[in-house]
């Protein structure tokens, strides 16, 4: 993935592990844990827009999908905790197979649609449900993560474990990206016909992108949901995949970079509009569509350029792929 | 009530919802035809429609066809301005870049209105009457009628308008293709702003007359947009005939679904046919099956 890709990678985790020696605001260590959970389903939803030329807009399902699965099993049904979020991400990896192969097919963006429609379909069931989900007052007891014994039951010792998995997310997408799968998935996104005139199965391709996409949605879900110990309907609305479709954005579509930039801003953003109450709807708005219309390729391009002089220099050192016009 | 009357009366219900959905659903075509752009504040054209209404009826005591035709005026020029801000300065015209400006302008409008209108849920008196008639032994409200009648005919003077009038055949003509259109010398730009302003129009008509049914407040943009847009994908996207009847399908299947099912998986009923028919016919009831395999 480039020399380059492999010291900032350094840099970053050295950045991130450092953070709660420094900040000792459990709460702001909470956001920040958030932020790493939304770090992985952005990457992956990022890998679906930038690199499959696919939007989804039920990234809360599948993100729900795995917290509720994960609570289920283990709470209700007593199930040991990793083997059960391996467990679900396999059956959120299967109900996203299903919904993939009849409408990736298509051209166009009839994905968009059947995972909108899916999206409100398991909210309501997550409501509906109440003797399995707990209804809309939620599922309380999830039991927390743990590895052999060492339970993570404070926001900083779960900060660890946390930042590990997106950090970890990033690099193993960042290897994807540079390999040649990823080089297909470019291809693929640029041109489809070109693409599958060069040999590429474009619409196996999609599929497994869509399925990636849905599985890492769904480690997020169920970490979140061994995290908070709590979960109920409302955090799996459809507004959560309105945001995470925005931090693929405002990031940068097919930059990874991006991603985990548009991801801590707009995590940490509506905490920082809570001071400014009833406007923080009106102003998250605004600055959507205030970015989106005068930095299209988001903000990592324009961070990166402060950052870095040289304007080539900027360009070889990210992987950033944009994405053309139909 | 026997089971058929029971159905009848379901059905009613349903195709006066339908209704809204398939003036929703024009809205979104009209814009999707001009544009390519799934504008994602339509429901909030639709929240905005019952909430100027309320406030110039209700708040500002003005008679009832006044202020029908203020809140048209109004909610048209937001839709004006929506299309002349930006998305006509967005400095890249991809269309997923629009799309989410719309979804921006969405929830600043929602925003907007969270502070304007408050956070409770208000309501419009119906337009004539609560007292129900009786047909075939189902009971109407007069407020069905009106929502029959008016869309009814604003799908007839829409089709008029887009078959019959110079401007109408430039609109349909931007629609077939956009650079032809341009090349015959038809001012697209003019094109496209007023499928926006129509867009808005139709959104403050929908919003208007189902408020008196089921109150508004200043989040039921997301879900009545929803709705729209799924009207719209069922009857073919793009289609003008598909819109009315994905609509007034759409309707009706919510509707049984609601009165034989339970009222609780109404939306998920919804969705669950959308998904089917997506799968079946992705083109759509209505759609012209030009779809391509990749």
């Amino acid at each position: 993935m480039g020399k380059k890709n492999k010291i900032y990678l350094l840099a970053y985790a050295l950045i991130i592990f450092l953070v709660p020696a420094i900040w000792k605001n459990n709460y702001h260590l909470m956001v920040l844990n958030i932020a790493a959970l939304n770090i992985v389903v952005v990457i992956g939803l990022n890998l679906l827009m930038g690199f499959a030329g696919q939007i989804s807009l039920g990234h809360a399902a599948f993100f729900g999908l795995g917290a509720y699965l994960s609570a289920i099993f283990t709470a209700t049904f007593g199930f040991p905790l990793w083997p059960t979020i391996i467990l679900a991400m396999v059956i959120t990896g299967m109900v996203a197979y299903a919904i993939g192969i009849p409408t990736l097919k298509l051209e166009g963006h009839y994905l968009v649609m059947a995972t909108l429609g899916f999206n409100v379909i398991i909210y309501i069931l997550m409501i509906q449900l109440d003797g399995v989900t707990g209804g809309p007052s939620g599922f309380p007891g999830i039991p927390r993560l743990q590895v052999g014994g060492f339970v993570f039951d404070s926001d900083r010792k779960i900060y660890y474990l946390l930042w590990t998995i997106s950090v970890g997310t990033l690099l193993l997408s960042l290897n994807l990206i540079h390999s040649r799968v990823g080089r297909a998935m470019a291809a693929l996104s640029h041109n489809e016909i070109a693409a599958r005139c060069a040999g590429i199965d474009t619409e196996s391709y999609k599929v497994k992108v869509f399925v990636i996409s849905a599985v890492l949605a769904s480690l997020a879900g169920s970490c979140y949901a061994h995290y908070i110990t709590f979960v109920s309907p409302g955090t799996f609305s459809f507004f959560y995949s309105i945001q995470v479709v925005t931090m693929v954005l405002i990031g940068g579509i097919g930059s990874l970079w991006g991603s985990v930039l548009g991801a801590i801003l707009l995590t940490i953003l509506p905490e920082i509009l809570h001071a400014v109450k009833e406007y923080n709807v009106l102003i998250y708005g605004i600055i959507l569509m205030v970015v989106l219309i005068f930095f299209p390729q988001g903000l990592f391009p324009v961070v990166a350029g402060i950052f870095r002089k040289r304007k080539e220099e900027a360009r070889s050192g990210m992987e950033l792929v944009p994405r053309k016009g139909p | 009530m026997t089971f058929g009357l029971q159905l009848f009366q379901f059905i009613l219900s349903g195709l006066t919802t339908g209704s809204t959905y398939a003036l929703i659903a024009i809205g979104f075509s009209l814009i999707h035809n001009a544009t390519g752009i799934v504008n994602f504040a339509q429901g909030e054209f639709v929240m905005l429609g019952g909430m100027f209404m309320i406030t110039f009826h209700s708040l500002l005591k003005l008679p009832m066809l006044p202020s029908f035709f203020l809140t048209v005026l109004s909610v048209a020029a937001i839709g004006l301005l929506l299309e002349f801000g930006p998305i006509r300065r967005a400095k890249s015209k991809e269309i997923l870049i629009l799309v989410m400006i719309t979804v921006g302008a969405s929830i600043s409008i929602k925003g907007l209105s969270m502070i304007l209108f408050g956070k409770n849920p208000m309501t419009l008196p119906p337009f004539s009457g609560e007292t129900p008639l009786i047909l075939f032994g189902a009971a109407i409200m007069p407020q069905s009628i009106w929502i029959f009648g008016i869309t009814v005919s604003i799908v007839l003077a829409l089709n008029y308008f887009l078959k019959k009038t110079t401007t109408g055949k430039a609109m349909r003509a931007v629609a077939a293709s956009r650079r032809s259109a341009m090349l015959t010398g038809i001012p697209v730009d003019r094109m496209i702003l007023l499928s926006f302003t129509f867009s808005g129009a139709l959104g403050a008509v929908a919003g208007m007359i189902i408020t008196p049914i089921t109150t508004t407040s200043y989040d039921v943009g997301v879900i009545l947009g929803l709705k729209g847009f799924s009207a719209a994908i069922l009857g073919g996207y793009g289609s003008m005939p598909g819109a009315v009847i994905g609509g007034l399908l759409l309707g009706v299947f919510e509707s049984l679904g609601a009165g034989l099912i339970s009222s609780e998986y109404k939306d998920a009923v919804a969705f669950l046919i959308l998904l089917t028919i997506l799968f079946l016919k992705p083109s759509g009831i209505m759609g012209k099956g030009r779809l391509r395999r990749v």
